[in-house]
This record gives C-alpha cells, structure tokens and sequence, in this order.
C-alpha cells in the first residue's frame, strides 16, 4: 500500500521522485490540516491573555509539548524544550551551558561524521574557552573506531557530542558503547538526532544520555520547529540561553530569577502553531508505527544501494545495507553529483549533491562532494527505477568522459 | 490555485550539456596553478562548499596568463576552462564587462547569445534554462575578478 497519498505536494505532483527526505521531510496532510485547524480555532499568544482563546493556545502548545514528550520517550515534559531545530539546541547547549561548564584545559570530543551544526558550535566553544576540541576517527569502513574513542575520552573530558545517524552515511552510530566511554569518566553525551529521530525511537529515559536534539521539519512537522530533550539536572544546571519575555519569574531593577523548566530556555513568544504541527507530525507516524517506518526506509535504500553496485562507474558510501537508516550516498565515475543531480531533476527525481554540510567527513571520504538518494515512508519501488534511470541517463550523456584529465597548466 | 511545480521543458539537458561543454570538462584548458603567480583568489559556491582557486601573471595591466585548479561540476569547469584562454590579453575592466555580458547571457538575454565577444561561452546559453546552476557558471569568474582586484597574496 503505498501511503504518497498522504502528502498533497507528492499528490499535486505525479511525476515527482522525492529522494530528498534527509534534507527535509514532505508534509502528510495531518500535518496541514493541524496547522489549519490551530489558526482557525485556537490561536492567540498562550499564557498571556486572561481570555478563554489564550487558554485555548496554552491548551494546545501544553498538548503538543506531552504528545512530543511522548514520542520522544521522555517521561518528564518540562525537559522538552522547544526550539527552531537541531541546530539551535545544540548552540543552546554549547553556550547555556558550555560557557559555564567548560574551561581551560578541559576537553570537548565529537567525531568525524558530524553535521557543522554538531561540529563548529563545540570548536568555537573550545577555542572560545581555551579547551582542547578532539574529532574521533572513524574505522576503514566508516564506523567510529571506538578503540581511539576511548583513548581520546579522559577526565578532562566535558562531553562528548555525536550524531545518532550520520547524515552522509546513513549509519547509526553505536550510541549505548558511547555512552558508557562517555560516562566513565562522567563526561555529559550530547546526541544529534535530525537524522536519528526520523528512524530509530528517541526513547530519551532509557538511553542514559544527558541530552538529545532534533528537527521538526525532518519527521513531517513544519520548519522552524525543534526539540531539545534533556535532563531535568542538565537543564538546571545551566544559565538561560535567551532572555526575556515568558521566561523569567521576577524581574528587580538589579536581578532576574529564571522561570521553572522548560519556560526558562524559551524567550519570548513560543512558536505554538509549528508545536501544534510537529504533535500531528509524530501522530502520524506513531500511527504506522517508527518500527515499520524504519523498515520501509532501510528496504528501499537496500534496494537502491544493490540496483547501484550493478551500474559501472558507481561507488557507494556507508555500512552495509542492514545498518542503514534511508540514506545512500554515492559517486558515479566521471559526472560530477551536482551535474548528475540536474540530469536526474528532468526526471522529477530529486536528489542531494554536495557535501552535505560534513565537510570534515567529506574529506575523510576523499571525495568533494557525493549524490545523496534517502527514502521515506512516502516512497517505493518506482522511485527507486527512476533514480537508477536517472543515472544511467547521466552516464549516457557523459558518455566516454571518465575521470577528467587533471593537466597542470605548464 | 497555484500550479504544480513543473519540471524544466524538454531539451533543456541536451542544451546544457553541449558537446563544446563536455569537451572542456574532460580536456579542460591550463588546469593547475601557476608558478609565482602575480595574484590569485578562490571563490566558494555557496550552494556547496566548492572551490575554484584562480591563478594569474600579468603583464602590466594586461593578463598574460591564467590558470585554474578544483575538482567541481562540468558547468563550472568548461566555464573555467574557457576563462583561461578568453582571458589572456586583457585587462580588469575588460574581464567586470565581460563578467556582465555572461551573467547576462546566463539568464537568458539574446543580444548576448549572439555576442562574438563571449566567444565559446556561448556554448553556456543553456544554463539559463536551468538557473539552479547559474552560480555554477559564474563561479570562476567571480575567482578571477576577485584576484585582479587584490594585491598578489604570498603564499607562504
């Protein structure tokens, strides 16, 4: 049963291959029915009006808080924290609590498969705090080689910040193993879900993890929305990361007292129609079920990664099939992937050419930049045959190009 | 109601990708860089990261030679390629005018087309019907024109 009639883009668009869901999920209905719903019956600013609409607001952003709490498999809401997205929780933390926490000669641990936004918020915290920032290399096969993991991670270590999956790879990392380096020597463990949270349960309680953060917009919510899980004592243990309205208690002419969690990390007007889309969001896919979410996703980009080894001239990147959350990243001889990717965009197949905002990866890789095909729930076999069309397509109008001849000028 | 996203009308690919374009990319002319260049520069494509470094000699306030180094899409190294042998002999003003009459070309304008000026630029026409590359296209001219407008960099 194909569920593409759930989304009105794939439905208005017939012709469309979407295989871009690593950068941005489409919307199933729900999703805009909610939103639509939200401004047509509830909305006004929550907390503040002493009118029964505000209430009705603070109805509806409290619901979607512990519907999202819930999916996230947090049994405490008020370590839920909403914000723009992955990238903004993590530049919560590495400063609310980086600048606190980190000092001189203390040390920051992420790995070479980051995304920037798991990567340049912990270097700038380092050179900022004067820390050492240390990168764990990955294993010939692009796992992370947890025996220099290990070596790298010592009592000096403040935290340890990983993504769940890798954005270019598509591989899950092994985050219990992590955890337990990080926890030895009572390091913090920062997850990067943007693209975790998409696959594999969050189930926040029973990971051991200080803190995890995901985006909105990549489960089928709206953009600008994202979540910041955490643990009650983490979040107390750190200043506020933005000041003003809705998360202070008392304001004196010289000092300020916070708010209690999770108003005291969300200044200003919270952004409850997006919460109120992501709830539905979550809705929907616990309704199919994360499990078979997962599966759908992995089958397809099984299916993908074998049709590709059959065309000559590819190379594809990342763990074995079984290991793989819907991503596939590969090359193919001679065409360049942004090249490659316009060629397939004829055929409404729409791909990812570049690196993928990993350029620390990339160049372990040793590659510039790849084509990335990823799958969700919305798609099947046919996207498949048209992306494999596609590229032999590419390589019949590069035909006989090969690598290109590197000739030094003089 | 608003229309469906279209996909670019047929032929656009076969416009693209001309034969001239792919020679280029798989002969590209003075690729490398340069001894003791007189100046050079590197311009990143904002859509991906990747680079085109530029290398120059000069002589007086004419270029006597041009190279360029980086391993991007075939649209930005066919327009590189070409770069470097349009290039020769003349000076900045002449290297911002022509710049301006490809970006023109590159979103289509006939006139420019039709310009003996651009020479095997032309052969780009096509990225007008797919815009999404036009960065591409630019890309090593914005490195050349970034070059001549600064001092030589030492490198160290």
């Amino acid at each position: 049963m194909s569920r593409r009639t759930d989304f009105p883009l794939l439905v208005r668009n017939p012709g469309m291959h979407y295989l871009d869901s690593a950068a941005t999920a489409q919307k199933p209905r729900v999703v805009l029915d909610a939103l639509r719903t939200f401004y047509e019956t509830a909305y006004a600013n929550p907390h503040r009006g002493s009118y029964a609409l505000s209430m009705r607001a603070t109805d509806a952003y409290h619901a979607a808080r512990e519907r999202i709490a819930r999916f996230a498999g947090a049994v405490d809401s008020t370590g839920v924290i909403f914000t723009r997205g992955t990238t903004e929780a993590i530049n919560l933390l590495a400063t609310a609590w980086g600048r606190a926490a980190v000092g001189p000669g203390d040390e920051i641990v992420v790995t070479r498969l980051e995304h920037h936004s798991n990567f340049v918020p912990w270097q700038q915290l380092a050179l900022a705090q004067g820390a050492a920032f240390r990168i764990a290399e990955l294993t010939p096969d692009g796992d992370i080689d947890l025996d220099r993991l290990r070596r790298i991670v010592t009592p000096r270590t403040k935290v340890v910040a990983v993504a769940h999956v890798s954005n270019v790879l598509g591989a899950e990392i092994p985050l219990q193993e992590i955890t337990a380096i990080a926890r030895a020597v009572g390091a913090r463990i920062v997850v990067d879900g943007a693209q975790g949270a998409p696959h594999i349960p969050v189930a926040f309680d029973e990971r051991g993890i200080d803190a995890y953060a995901f985006s909105g917009h990549k489960l089928g919510g709206p953009m600008g929305i994202g979540v910041l899980v955490a643990r009650r004592e983490f979040l107390e243990s750190m200043p506020p990361y933005q000041m003003g309205g809705g998360q202070i208690e008392f304001v004196n002419d010289d000092r300020t007292t916070w708010a209690p969690l999770p108003n005291k990390f969300e200044a200003g007007t919270p952004n409850v129609g997006d919460a109120v889309g992501l709830a539905a969001a979550v809705e929907y896919l616990d309704g199919i079920g994360m499990a078979e979410v997962a599966r759908h996703a992995r089958d397809l980009s099984a299916i993908a990664v074998r049709e590709l080894r059959l065309v000559e001239g590819v190379r594809v990147f990342g763990p074995p099939i079984t290991a793989r959350c819907g991503v596939v990243s590969f090359t193919l001889d001679g065409v360049h992937p942004h090249d490659l990717a316009t060629i397939l965009d004829q055929d409404g197949v729409a791909i990812r050419a570049g690196h993928h905002c990993a350029q620390p990866l990339m160049r372990a890789l040793q590659v510039p930049a790849t084509a990335r095909a990823s799958f969700a729930i919305h798609n099947d076999a046919s996207d498949v045959t048209a992306l494999v069309a596609g590229v032999r397509k590419a390589q019949a109008i590069f035909g006989g190009v090969g690598t290109p001849a590197h000739a030094a000028a003089r | 109601m608003p229309r469906p996203a279209e996909p670019p009308e047929s032929g656009a690919l076969e416009a693209l990708y001309q034969e001239q374009i792919l020679a280029h990319y798989r002969r590209p002319h003075n690729k490398g860089s340069l001894d003791e260049p007189d100046a050079s520069a590197t311009a990143a494509n904002p859509l991906c990261g990747e680079a085109i470094a530029v290398t120059v000699r000069r002589d007086g306030e004419r270029i006597s030679e041009v190279a360029f180094a980086g391993q991007t899409c075939a649209i930005s190294q066919a327009s590189a390629s070409m770069m470097t042998d349009l290039a020769r002999g003349k000076t900045l003003p002449e290297i911002v005018a022509l710049t301006g009459r490809l970006a023109e070309l590159l979103r289509g304008d006939r006139a420019a087309a039709a310009d003996p000026a651009l020479g095997d630029l032309r052969a780009l026409g096509g990225v007008a019907r797919i815009p999404a590359r036009i960065p591409c296209a630019v890309l090593p001219w914005r490195a050349l024109t970034d070059a001549l407008l600064q001092e030589v960099t030492d490198v160290a």
